[in-house]
């Protein structure tokens, strides 16, 4: 079809339409990585001993090991002594309500469409916005004190809840579990804590909006979330990031913990800057995300719908302790023009009746190179397992490519294990017959796409739903014909 | 890569270097000598290998095999390794003993004009010219240490070769025994070449002396010319003592038809590759494989079909039953190249598991660089239905023989796909009759 080439041209010289730089004083030290940079954050954050000394740990081991090269992504070699390892916006005073909050900082969050205000008022969603490193505001704390769920930055949740923190820092992702774990657990600047005590169902959908901001500055978010026993969550993250020509790394760490009959639900809308149309910049995001049912009847679910990013790097993986727990992974990862993903997700079978369900639509367009990676496990002891995954890959393009690496391991007789995987592009057919019932090509491609992923969208928190199809229809404008 | 592990290899090459006569081709020295620093270079993989991740060589590297002499053992015992190696009398029978052609138990029935059956050694021999475009024609060695292992000691093997416009009737099978009494190795290269429009049907049988310790590294090299049909078994029925690499490499030109038959009984480490390269437009390839690992055994199935050309067609089945203490490798990758338009790829890949014990560790991959594709894969891993069982026991079915049953069904899928009724049989006998059965 001729108008394919047009299309892809304006797709290609498209701008990323949350790209723009605020302009705030940032409290930055110096690129580079070496122990005293390690003191350096903890002793600005007014850390404990035990913290700093977690840190040393970690920054040693890291130094022992090598960056991984298994993955099928490639970019240049990363330059780590030459990241800024920390940065705060200067504003460090408490705040009380959003009247004091610098209105430079609060404009950015209006151009991104997630004003404070509004949200509170009609979403009713609690937001903790990190912006950079260093939470800046968070709202409806009181509703969620009244129910006893501890909500907040990370660096405040060490010095208010120093014992919690301490019991569940790294139980998940212990600091040596891989090379930008064991870098995010050196030199994390903040992130969010999150604490459901027991029989609580939190009243509101948590969410956080990160946003990396200053220039050159790494991005290093650590997420550590508790579900008590019988307690529900369920807790959003959404991104976006400025434009700019440099690669940013990032390698933040999300912990989940869920005990006897908990429920933790975590979604994610990952649109970070993708590089322009020729592959240059973007965001890296090695991200470490593990959730363990610790408790019997637990359930961790993981949904993510990824846009952004040059490099995606990611594998929310579960746990399956408890008996009968349940792991769920719902993934949706579209690569444009020269962005690469290499996603999945793990699911290790420890205890009895364990099930797992991985559910995984990758869509490739222009020269994207998109990977699903997955590992199922049952183990010995893990009697009648159940999992069912499929991986279906849909291709919009001659240049991009799809693959598949599943890894199924069983070590008992009892489990079903069935694996799926499928790749195709969009049907001629399918697009004819939209047409002759008088859709437009391009409307007719987003129905066949968001049809093709609908079985994600459906387990999505409404407000993301809506957010993840813009999302979706925006990154593959015209890239079809 | 601890440098002893190759040093043993080293001495034994220059042995045999030195055993070469002057009649042994220059070209064919070069390229075992830097097949050889290959070896070397690469090392014995270890789990760290991706490729190797599930399948530890490192024991048995460790051991050290002598390269096979021809062994002092009475004739009438291998009389009844042949016998019990033979499907079928109608059959061309080329019988290698410890690697080397044995012509006193071969027996080639009157071949079609131009048709070659011979073996590797005596090509070299007599008309060398006709094979030296062949060996390590459509490998690099750059990758396999197994492959520039084999590639080094290169002596003997099958050469077939099918003229173009040609049917050869009788499958061509291949005996290899291995014969020692001593830890031993073999290098067997097969190389064959099947003419355009032409058709042929080969077996391979890998068969041991009983309670011999040994190593095979086999290597069988196929091109198959423009519309070519070409039909491929192997049955290995190893000794339990022993280590079986094999690595089958098939190019495949427009239009042709490959259909591979692998089952995998016997070694007690065994790993077959197969690799298939779809390229000429229309090739189309048909992989099916069963393994069936008991005790301690470790079967390893690697499959690789490459579609480097666009409208081919592939169609894989892998099936596993393991029993025991046994641990059963799939490994399977299509690998869809750009431009490859209007692929079909079908890969499949069912594990059954009969014993709390057995391990199974399965890794289908897809990798596409092309758009107008139709592929999909599949793998399960379960255990026979109670269901089922108790179907057949309500009607009167004994337990075990319900088992047998509902195994052979699980394993027909691969089974009536062999088109040679000798292979089929004797599967089945394997299948049903060791039971207490009767054959279909």
């Amino acid at each position: 079809m001729s108008t394919d080439n047009a299309l892809l041209e304006e797709y290609s010289q498209r701008e990323y339409k949350h790209g723009f730089v605020t302009d705030i004083e940032a409290d930055a030290i110096a690129p580079g990585l070496n122990e005293d940079v390690v003191r350096l954050i903890s002793s600005k954050k007014n850390e404990p001993g035990w913290l700093l000394e977690w840190r040393l740990k970690a920054y040693r081991h890291w130094l022992t090991l090598k960056e991984p090269t298994w993955h099928n992504v490639k970019y240049p070699p990363i330059r780590y002594q030459d990241s800024i390892y920390y940065s705060a916006p200067k504003q460090q005073i408490k705040l009380n309500s959003l009247d004091e909050v610098d209105p430079r900082l609060l404009e950015t969050y209006e151009k991104l469409g997630i004003p404070l205000e509004e949200q509170k008022a009609l979403a009713g969603v609690a937001v903790d916005a990190v912006f950079d490193s260093v939470s800046v505001a968070t709202t409806y704390k009181a509703t969620l004190e009244e129910h006893g769920v501890i909500f907040g930055p990370f660096s405040e949740a060490v010095h208010k809840y120093p014992e919690l923190v301490k019991q569940y820092l790294g139980s998940v992702v212990p600091y040596s579990d891989n090379f930008f774990a064991a870098l995010n657990s050196a030199v994390f600047s903040d992130g969010s804590f999150c604490f459901i005590p027991k029989g609580v169902r939190c009243p509101l959908e948590l969410s956080t909006y990160f946003r990396i901001n200053a220039q050159n500055t790494g991005q290093f978010e650590r997420t550590l979330i508790i579900a008590e026993e019988g307690s529900y969550v369920s807790y959003l993250e959404g991104c976006t990031a400025p434009k700019r020509d440099e690669n940013q790394l990032h390698a933040a760490v999300v912990e989940l913990v869920a005990m006897k009959d908990a429920q933790i639900k975590y979604s994610t809308v990952q649109n970070w800057y993708p590089g322009d149309a020729d592959g240059k910049g973007g965001i890296y995001n090695f991200v470490t995300k593990r959730g363990a049912c610790r408790g019997d009847n637990s359930k961790i679910s993981w949904t993510q719908v990824e846009t952004g990013s040059a490099i995606t790097w990611k594998y929310p993986s579960v746990i399956l302790q408890g008996d009968n727990s349940v792991g769920e992974f719902y993934s949706v990862a579209v690569t444009a023009n020269h962005q690469q993903a290499d996603t999945g997700t793990k699911m290790i079978h420890i205890g009895k009746n364990t099930k797992s369900t991985i559910i995984s639509k990758g869509i490739s367009a222009g020269f994207g190179q998109n990977s699903y990676r997955g590992q199922v496990k049952i183990l010995k002891g893990a009697t009648n397992a159940r999992n069912f995954s499929q991986c279906d890959s849909l291709l919009i393009g001659d240049r991009c490519g799809a693959h598949t690496f599943p890894y199924i391991q069983v070590r008992n007789t009892t489990a079903k294990v069935e694996h799926e995987a499928s790749t195709s592009k969009v049907g001629e057919d399918q697009i004819y017959y939209c047409r002759q019932r008088g859709l437009k090509t391009e409307d007719a491609v987003n129905m066949i796409v968001n049809g093709f992923c609908k079985e994600v969208y459906d387990v999505l928190p409404m407000e993301f739903a809506v957010e993840a199809r813009k999302l979706l229809s925006v990154s593959l404008e015209g890239s079809v014909g | 890569m601890i440098a002893t592990e190759t040093d043993a290899y080293q001495d034994a090459y220059q042995r045999l270097n030195d055993a070469r006569g002057d009649t042994f081709p220059v070209w064919l020295r070069e390229l075992s000598e830097r097949a050889l620093n290959q070896f070397t270079t690469l090392g014995i993989p270890t789990t760290r290998d991706e490729d190797w991740r599930f399948t530890n060589i490192a024991p048995f590297a460790a051991r050290t095999y002598k390269i096979a002499e021809s062994a002092e053992i009475p004739a009438s015992r291998i009389e009844s390794l042949v016998n019990d190696a033979i499907l079928d009398e109608q059959f061309h029978r080329l019988v290698f003993i410890n690697g080397r052609y044995a012509a006193q138990w071969s027996y080639l029935h009157e071949l079609p004009n131009g048709v070659i059956a011979e073996s590797v050694a005596q090509s070299i021999l007599t008309h060398p010219q006709s094979i030296e475009s062949r060996v390590g024609q459509h490998f690099d060695c750059e990758n396999s240490a197994f492959i520039a292992l084999n590639t080094a000691f290169v002596e003997d093997g099958a050469n077939i070769v099918v003229p173009d416009d040609m049917i050869v009737d009788r499958p061509f099978h291949l005996i290899f025994l291995s014969v020692t009494d001593e830890p031993a190795v073999s290098h067997p290269r097969n190389l064959i070449s099947i003419g355009k429009n032409s058709r042929a049907t080969l077996i391979e049988s890998f068969r041991g002396l009983e309670g011999a310790s040994y190593f095979t590294n086999a290597v069988t090299e196929v091109e198959l010319h423009e519309s070519a049909h070409f039909d491929h078994h192997k049955l290995q029925h190893e000794q339990l003592n022993a280590l079986h690499l094999a690595t089958t490499q098939v190019d495949q030109q427009a239009g042709s038809h490959f259909s591979s038959h692998y089952f995998s009984f016997g070694g007690d480490l065994s790993r077959n590759e197969l690799n298939c390269m779809l390229n000429g437009e229309r090739a189309q390839c048909t992989l099916n494989g069963l393994y069936m690992p008991v005790g301690d055994q470790h079967m390893d199935c690697r499959t690789r079909i490459d579609h480097a050309r666009a409208h081919c067609k592939s169609f894989e089945i892998y099936k596993g039953i393991l029993d025991g203490r046994s641990k059963g490798v799939f490994n399977g990758k299509i690998y869809v190249h750009q431009d490859a338009q209007k692929t079909d790829a079908k890969q499949s890949n069912q594990a059954l598991l009969l014993s709390d014990d057995a391990i199974v560790d399965t890794k289908p991959q897809l990798e596409i660089y092309a758009d107008d594709v139709r592929c999909t894969h599949g793998a399960t891993v379960g255990e026979l239905d109670e269901q089922a069982i108790y179907y057949l026991r309500s009607r009167g079915i004994p337990a075990d023989q319900a088992r047998t049953m509902l195994i052979f069904a699980f394993a027909n899928d691969v089974v009536r796909g062999v088109e040679v009724l000798a292979v089929r049989q004797h599967l089945e006998t394997i299948l049903l009759a060791e039971h207490g059965l009767d054959n279909v």
